[in-house]
């Protein structure tokens, strides 16, 4: 997996979309493997009789595992996530095809000497906009950096 | 409308300290890679996660994974509330609904197999009476910390709350 260094990034840049056919397994998986055991995740009949949805639907934190895989796909290893903010307005079921977008919205380098890149990043079904993320993820400066070695005040996400 | 004295005291106040139930264990760690196919070498590789991070880490978004509590454990008689400063608020200030507008996570030190986490609710602010297209009551923010064993801070997670009462 390449490391993506602060300087081969400029804002407006996108980054490659990434799509996903979503299946039961997938769901399920994703609330398990999160310890999520709430039926409307797994229960098919509870989804829909309880909960008025169409089926079982993606769970919040499995949904920040995606966006986590998605950044750092980009990033390489190096990349270390600082910061995510999440706006969710619609739900993911098996069946639909997500699609990732993201875009550099900012970089900067803060007074430690630390680079960040600041994305939007997107998932959507048939373009229909099911959450949002905005991610503050810190690149190294060149390949002998490291952002994981920063620790206590020259770590600021 | 003046909060009650009892929220108002809430308010930057440490509650709700408890420790996660296991350690963070690298089981978990495969099995939230496998389900969204992340292949970072970081989280695979223990050469990779020994250069760049001294060692193997969890995915930083795992952070709530650990603090999930198992499905069923022998002799628990009360069913544990994740934020439960949440619904104490709703229960204080007599408003039935509640909804989460936002969510943010800010990761710190990486969360390693073997960690001991523990976590604590402190309570934010409170806004004045609002009316949306909800209905009509209060946000509210919470902020969750998450710290590990040696007491550094290894995440924390704002959430803003609306709790109301449907219109008429």
């Amino acid at each position: 997996m390449a490391t993506l260094t602060a300087d081969q990034i400029e804002v407006g840049q996108k980054l490659e979309p990434l799509a996903y056919d979503v299946t039961a397994t997938t769901v399920i998986l994703g609330a398990l493997a999160s310890r999520d055991w709430r039926p409307m995740h797994h229960d098919r009949d509870f989804a829909i009789n309880r909960n008025g949805t169409k089926d079982i639907f993606m769970n919040t934190p499995n949904l920040a595992a995606w966006f986590e895989r998605y950044v750092t796909d980009w990033t390489g290893p190096r990349g270390r996530l600082g910061r995510m903010k999440f706006r969710m307005k619609d739900s993911i079921f098996p069946g639909d095809r997500m699609v990732f977008n993201g875009t550099v919205e900012g970089i900067d380098k803060d007074d430690s000497g630390c680079s960040w890149a600041s994305l939007n990043v997107e998932v959507a079904v048939d373009g229909r906009l099911c959450t949002s993320c905005a991610v503050r993820v810190a690149l190294p400066n060149d390949e002998n950096d490291n952002p994981w070695s920063r620790k206590g005040d020259d770590w600021k996400p | 409308m003046s909060l009650p004295s009892e929220v108002q005291s809430w308010i930057g106040k440490i509650q709700y300290e408890e420790e996660t139930e296991f350690p963070a264990e690298r089981g978990y760690m495969y099995t939230s890679c496998s389900s969204v196919e992340n292949g970072n070498p970081l989280f695979w590789d223990d050469a990779v996660a020994e250069e760049l991070t001294g060692g193997p880490i969890a995915p930083p978004t795992m952070i709530s994974v650990w603090f999930r509590p198992h499905h069923w454990a022998p002799g628990r008689t009360t069913e544990v509330q994740p934020l439960q400063v949440h619904f104490d608020l709703k229960q204080a200030l007599g408003l039935p609904e509640a909804v989460m507008t936002d969510n943010e996570i800010t990761f710190y030190e990486p969360v390693r197999p073997g960690d001991r986490l523990r976590t604590r609710q402190i309570l934010h602010s409170v806004s004045e009476p609002k009316t949306t297209k909800l209905g009509s009551g209060r946000f509210w923010v919470i902020e969750v910390q998450y710290l590990n064993q040696d007491g550094e801070m290894v995440a924390t997670e704002s959430y803003t709350g609306f709790g109301y009462k449907r219109g008429e």
